[in-house]
């Protein structure tokens, strides 16, 4: 009886290969951008977490040297010799046919048997791997120029993409630090060893593992909380089409099901035939779907690994592996999306009463009390989007914002539109608009998901569309004011780097040193850059805030600047006192006195004098400067002639701002490619609640039609009725993508970033994003419409006769 | 009023074509009531619905106070729907989206003849009143056809047809629609077509056209 | 000698696959013993890069203040993935240690690896110092030192002191390992006297008892078919000591070998003929099944003995795995002393 019931189900998408198709469509695409986003997440934190094991920071404690990069290797003999159970690392990059290569050095015999690229102890590789040519480690997806003079290459699993690991000495000689190194893996259990400072002579700090692939993985959350949160919008909005598609079918197999019912088929068995059904169909979807997802995923994720390496430095494999989780997480998306869309038809299935209703549905009163609750929902969400709005501390809470106010938005639509069409149709004057306006409100029932899907794409497009222009024009702007030096120089040594200095000192208008110490406040890095007293930097810094005299008090050696981001980690103010901690184990103590705007950068940052920095950080490297001069042109002919500086060295002004906005528009391809597919997927939604609607749609307009109106003129009256709700609709989501910009600047941004930006507006871009609303309406709208005026006389009479 | 001349109309079934109307002849004149009898596919709906104009005919001529229907366009016969005739239907004449009040005067504003005391008069004799406020889906059956009447006549057409209009309802209500229908046509002195299979209904009426497989032939 | 043979001579098992590949690596440039060649002091104490591989090895046998035994083991290996020095980290020596402190029923392994040529592990021969990390044997010279290791749940602090001579094994210290002609430089100082404290989770215990040094080096694997060894080292009541080993040979009759050290250090090498070791009885450890209880004769000393362990389970959970622990001997003659059997699965 099951396999009865199931062919008779099943003969209605013969008949209607078009429904089934939109309904797989639907949520294929749904499952695909969330399936493919999941898969970029997955991927990009894999690879931290690979990162993290392949340097040991995952489940081993570090040490690195306070405000040094390196450290004499002594002090790591004088810890072994003092019973700490610590294995030295040199860590480092290197540069080959222009691609740039993290190497890691280990010493295999005291690194933790866990460590992926450690050689077995037990096997050939530790000979070759410690012989006198050694040995490079590599992942399989790391590729190196083919004419490079290295020792040999072997591919091992569990290495982290774009690393070479070799043995330690071989490192120290590649890198040029002789005898120093970067920092050691302290492996638990040791007992009665001596403080670490006083057996080693050298001030470490502690660093705890992060077993989620440490700092770059903390550092990064931002971003993929951002394209979660925009896979999940493309997959809510697919789910529209899956929601209109599964309607359209039940409303044509009504009278199927009526009959079934008829004779004598229990309604437990139809249902649970339908929920086999529709389980069949979500997972043939559902493997379409992930299939879809990882072609976008692959496609995406070169443009992510990009973003990721450029903002945060983190190295992301940029191919795609397949997870047997994600393949799984994506099929139960499918079928928890298709449950979701298909509730309301099971429902009405369980509830539709045996014998059809003489009655035409009673769309007024279902209406009004839809919307009822529409309303009471929408408030809800806006009182908890309120509430957050005053007390999100969280970059979770500030997704939440932004959700509770799209889908308060989304619920209040209907309301919106019917209260505008209400008021629309009071005021029409011709028998044919008063019928459009009330038409139009009738219709919007069957309409207004397909319209909250165009309105969150909408409002999504215009909220992102803020935030990145805005951040484009703060950044351009700021970019200006903070890069003022005409040619910037970073030396090969230190060495170089005095030459440099003393060359330049008579050379050019002004030498400003840019040096800087690596440290951490709490367990948190911050960098300590020092400046020069000039006025390069009081008279065109960006403060966002400051003490009078703030620059002054650099000088004098009490101030220090910090970056917004630092000043709001830390709910730190010009005032504050600051307590900077130094390789000698002594404070530095300074008074904040003014905070400095610093986009793009994920890390804390504090401003001193450069001469207090040099001399508390006496081993920072002294290798970069900014030169002021008129004659640029001139100083880096002089300056690559002179000390054979490579083009990376010496940069002009143009060059780094041109790459700074390489690396800004590279970070936003991805929220861009993701946002037109979210507009595409509505504009799907709203061509097939079109077409399930314009079936249901004759036995209003048939009347019409009777008593004189032709058919073209309906489909022109239907034309201008989707397009109008479009229209209302997108004007409508003006405000609320508004809504949505101000919430990422001003919430999701500060939480993340650390930063507020201005929010600009841009009414050019709402025009053009109007006028896409209309574009997609009207292709949405097209195919029905035509169909609409091309309907046979004898169809339209057949609404008179047939029963509904 | 109207003369029908050799009517011919076929339906594509299955790609064979199926003779529908097969030569009907028929003259009504002005003021008369005329009910169109005969089994079921004897092609009376369809008569009905070639003079309203609703559909197009194969071959023979239509002609409605001298206006010959046969190669109209799809916007001229539009037109004198709107104009000349009013239809109704056996059921789902209303526009679910209008209230009872705007349906009734629908046709009539569609028309361009909107006459509001004509448009009162007409809604007390329906006894609708109470009701226009309503929605269509609010009212019962027989008032739902007692609607089609009034929009049908409020734009005072010379011809009304209508096909069945109380083959939905039960005896005593459709009688009461007829008696309605009945009067109104006599008061504006309008035509009357009347597709029915009800031998007591048709008896009603002036005359009694029956057609039997696509002709019209003797009862 | 002892596990080290394994180091140096087992082709089949673990060390074949090779500590630092040692299996596999070719033996070019490594020097190799000679019969004849004269031991120097102190200068042998030290290192000998040119050769593949070279141990320090102590055990000693310990009583507490109650009564109770102990046993403790230090060693220091050294293999070369090639002979000769490096400087810094391409040094091509490679350290291990190992170190463990046996109780009636604990058996505390510790084991640490360093590379040569930065520090972390080596020997000096005046003053004496064999280090890695923080374990270590010094002193002023070999006679006098302090031993010291520490491991998860335990420590050791022993002072060793001697005035007996070193004795040589073998050949006037040439020591055959197999028929084939196989051998090493080897050489012992059995006669430490032992002071020092032991400490057990935390519980200092101070101990008296004696120690035995082997200091050993070769560049020779073992022959092929050598599949493992049982060997013992007894201190006798009568303050002779015994070093005594099989070398078990799956194709044929073991090899056995000896050395009978009188009370003042005089050793006579034991012609394997005269030796005679019995299995008496086989015990589950925390490894393999290995025999714990051992008949030892030897007809031409009058030696007839039997040895039991003070812990059954003393295997060595190390990267290449052992059994070593201190053992009691009765019979024709009573003493204590350590025992080391390798190949055992």
């Amino acid at each position: 009886m099951n396999r009865l019931i199931l062919r008779t189900l099943l003969s209605h998408w013969r008949s209607r290969p078009f429904q089934i198709v939109t309904l797989l469509l639907g949520l294929t695409v749904a499952t695909a951008l969330w399936s493919g986003v999941q898969a970029i997440n997955a991927e990009a934190r894999a690879s931290y977490a690979q990162a993290a094991a392949t340097l040991g920071t995952d489940r081993f404690d570090s040490l690195q040297p306070r405000g040094a990069e390196t450290f004499d290797q002594e002090a790591y003999i004088a810890l072994r010799r003092a019973g700490w159970d610590v294995s030295p690392v040199v860590e480092g990059s290197l540069r080959l046919g222009g691609e740039r290569y993290r190497v890691l050095g280990i010493d295999p015999v005291t690194a933790p048997a866990s460590l992926p690229a450690r050689p077995d102890l037990q096997g050939a590789d530790l000979t070759d791997f410690l012989g006198p040519t050694g040995l490079i480690l590599i992942s399989a997806s790391t590729t190196l120029p083919p004419d490079v003079d290295l020792p040999p290459v072997r591919v091992v699993e569990g290495i982290a993409p774009g690393t070479l690991v070799m043995d330690i000495g071989l490192a120290q000689t590649l890198l040029t630090m002789p005898g120093q190194l970067s920092r050691l893996i302290l492996l638990p259990g040791v007992q009665g060893a001596p403080p670490i400072a006083e057996a080693s002579g050298v001030v470490f700090d502690r660093i705890a593992p992060r077993g989620d692939g440490g700092g770059i993985a903390a550092l990064t959350d931002s971003f993929h909380l951002n394209l979660t949160a925009f896979g999940f919008l493309a997959f809510a909005v697919g789910l529209f089409i899956v929601y209109s598609s599964i309607g359209l079918a039940f409303e044509q197999r009504k009278p199927m099901l009526r009959t079934l019912r008829a004779l004598g088929v229990p309604l437990r068995r139809l249902m649970l035939v339908m929920v086999a059904e529709l389980t069949a169909l979500a997972l043939l979807a559902g493997i379409a779907g992930v299939a879809l997802g990882y072609l976008i995923a692959a496609s995406l994720l070169p443009d992510v690994a990009a973003t990721l390496e450029g903002l945060y430095g983190a190295q992301v494999s940029g191919s795609l592996s397949l997870r047997p989780a994600w393949w799984a997480t994506g099929l139960l998306i499918a079928m928890g999306g298709a449950a979701l869309a298909a509730g309301d038809t099971l429902w009405r299935t369980a509830r539709m009463p045996l014998l059809s209703a003489a009655m035409p549905e009673a769309w007024h009163g279902a209406q009004a009390r839809a919307q009822f609750w529409q309303g009471i929902a929408a408030l809800g969400c806006f009182a908890l989007a309120l509430v957050l709005c005053f007390t999100a501390s969280s970059l979770t809470a500030g997704f939440a914002l932004m959700g509770a106010l799209l889908i308060g938005a989304a619920l209040a639509l209907p309301v919106v539109l019917a209260t505008i069409l209400r008021i629309g149709a009071a005021r029409a004057r011709g028998p044919l608009s008063q019928w459009g306006w009330a038409d139009a409100r009738q219709q919007m029932s069957r309409l207004s998901l397909a319209l909250m899907a165009l309105l969150l794409a909408l409002s999504a497009n215009i909220g992102v569309g803020t935030m990145v222009m805005s951040f484009r024009d703060t950044f351009t702007g700021w970019l200006d004011q903070r890069l003022v030096a005409e040619v910037y120089v970073t030396a090969s040594d230190a060495e170089q780097g005095r030459a440099i200095h003393a060359w330049a000192t008579d050379r050019v208008d002004a030498v400003l040193p840019i040096w800087s110490a690596e440290a951490r406040l709490g367990a948190v890095p911050i960098s300590i850059y020092g400046v020069a007293q000039h006025p390069t930097y009081s008279e065109h810094w960006p403060l966002i805030e400051a003490l009078p005299g703030a620059w002054q008090s650099v000088a004098s050696g009490e101030g220090a600047l910090i970056n917004e981001q630092m000043a709001a980690r830390r709910d730190l103010s010009p005032g504050d006192a600051l307590i900077l901690p130094t390789p000698d184990g002594t404070d530095w103590p300074l008074t904040i006195t003014a905070i400095y705007s610093d986009y793009g950068n994920p890390v804390d940052q504090v401003m001193v004098d450069v001469g207090l920095l040099a001399t508390r950080y006496p081993d920072i490297e002294r290798l970069r400067f900014a030169l002021r001069t008129a004659d640029a042109p001139q100083v880096i002919e002089e300056a690559r002639a002179r000390f054979g500086l490579s083009s990376e060295q010496v940069v002009d002004q143009a060059a780094i701002k041109a790459l700074s906005l390489a690396i800004f528009e590279r970070t936003f391809t991805v929220t861009g490619a993701l946002n037109i597919l979210t507009l595409a997927v509505a504009a799907l939604a709203l061509l097939t609640a079109m077409l399930t609607l314009q079936l249901m749609r004759l036995p209003s307009l048939a009347p019409l039609w009777a008593m004189g109106l032709t058919r073209a003129a309906l489909a022109r009256a239907e034309l201008v009725k989707v397009l109008a709700l479009a229209l209302l609709t997108a004007i409508l989501s003006i405000p609320i993508g508004l809504g949505v910009a101000w919430v990422l600047t001003n919430v999701i941004n500060v939480m993340a970033f650390g930063w507020r930006l201005p929010m600009n507006l841009y009414p050019m871009d709402w025009l053009r994003l109007i006028g896409l609303a209309l574009l997609t309406a009207t292709v949405a709208a097209g195919l029905p419409v035509l169909r609409l005026a091309r309907t046979a006389p004898r169809t339209l009479l057949g609404v008179f006769a047939s029963e509904r | 009023m109207l003369t029908v001349t050799d009517l011919h109309k076929s339906f594509e079934t299955a790609g064979q074509p199926l003779p529908v109307l097969r030569g009907v002849d028929l003259a009504v004149t002005r003021g008369e009531c005329v009910a169109l009898t005969g089994e079921s596919g004897s092609g009376k709906s369809t008569l009905l619905h070639l003079i309203a104009a609703l559909d197009t005919f194969d071959a023979g001529s239509i002609r409605l106070d001298g206006q010959e229907l046969a190669g109209l366009n799809d916007r001229a016969r539009a037109d004198l729907r709107r104009n000349r005739v009013g239809v109704i239907f056996q059921q789902f004449n209303l526009i679910p989206s209008l209230s009872v009040g705007d349906n009734l005067a629908f046709q009539a504003r569609l028309a361009g003849r909107f006459d509001a005391a004509w448009q009162a008069r007409l809604t007390e004799r329906l006894g609708l009143g109470p009701l226009t406020d309503r929605w269509p889906e609010q009212l019962s059956g027989g008032q739902q056809q007692r609607v089609a009447v009034g929009r049908a006549i409020a734009a005072r057409p010379a011809l009304v047809l209508a096909d069945e209009p109380t083959g939905n309802l039960d005896e005593a209500t459709g009688g009461a629609v007829m008696d309605l229908l009945l009067d109104l046509v006599a008061e504006t002195q309008a035509t009357l077509l009347m597709v029915t299979h009800s031998a007591a209904l048709a008896a009603r009426l002036n005359r009694r056209v029956h057609l039997s497989l696509g002709q019209v032939s003797a009862l | 000698m002892r596990v080290l043979v394994f180091l140096l001579l087992l082709p089949t098992l673990a060390f074949a696959q090779g500590f630092a590949g040692l299996g596999t690596a070719t033996q070019e440039g490594f020097a190799t013993p000679e019969r004849g060649a004269t031991l120097t002091f102190p200068t042998d104490h030290a290192a000998h890069p040119d050769y593949r591989i070279e141990w320090w090895y102590l055990t000693a046998n310990m009583t507490g203040p109650d009564g109770a035994t102990y046993g403790a083991q230090w060693t220091l290996f050294r293999s070369a993935l090639a002979p000769g020095e490096g400087e810094g980290w391409a040094s091509p020596q490679i350290w291990m240690g190992h170190a463990a402190l046996t109780t009636a029923d604990r058996h505390f392994v510790a084991e640490t690896f360093a590379r040569g040529g930065i520090g972390q592990a080596g020997v000096t021969a005046q003053p004496f110092a064999a280090w890695i990390d923080d374990w270590q044997i010094a002193g002023p010279d070999l006679t006098e030192v302090t031993v010291r290791a520490r491991g998860d749940g335990f420590a050791y602090t022993l002072d060793l002191a001697t005035s007996a001579p070193f004795v040589a094994q073998g050949d006037g210290g040439y020591s055959v390992k197999s028929g084939a002609g196989q051998a090493s430089y080897y050489y012992s100082q059995p006669f430490y006297d032992l002071t020092g404290m032991i400490e057990i989770g935390g519980v200092p215990t101070p101990v008296t008892g004696q120690a035995w040094l082997d200091r050993e080096w070769s560049s020779q694997p073992l022959a092929e078919t050598q599949d493992g060894w049982d060997w013992f080292s007894i201190h006798f009541e009568s303050g002779e000591k015994l070093m005594a080993f099989r070398l078990r040979d799956n194709s044929g009759a073991p090899f056995h070998s000896g050395t009978w050290i009188d009370a003042d250090g005089t050793p006579h090498p034991l012609d394997g003929d005269t030796l005679s070791f019995t299995e008496l009885e086989r015990a589950q450890t925390s490894g393999p099944q290995v025999p714990i209880a051992w008949r030892v004769q030897i007809a031409q000393r009058g030696l007839d003995i039997t040895t039991r362990p003070l812990n059954p389970d003393a295997w060595m959970d190390t990267l290449f795995p052992y059994w070593e622990g201190p053992i009691h001997v009765e019979g024709s003659h009573d003493g204590i002393g350590y025992l080391e059997m390798t190949g055992y699965e």
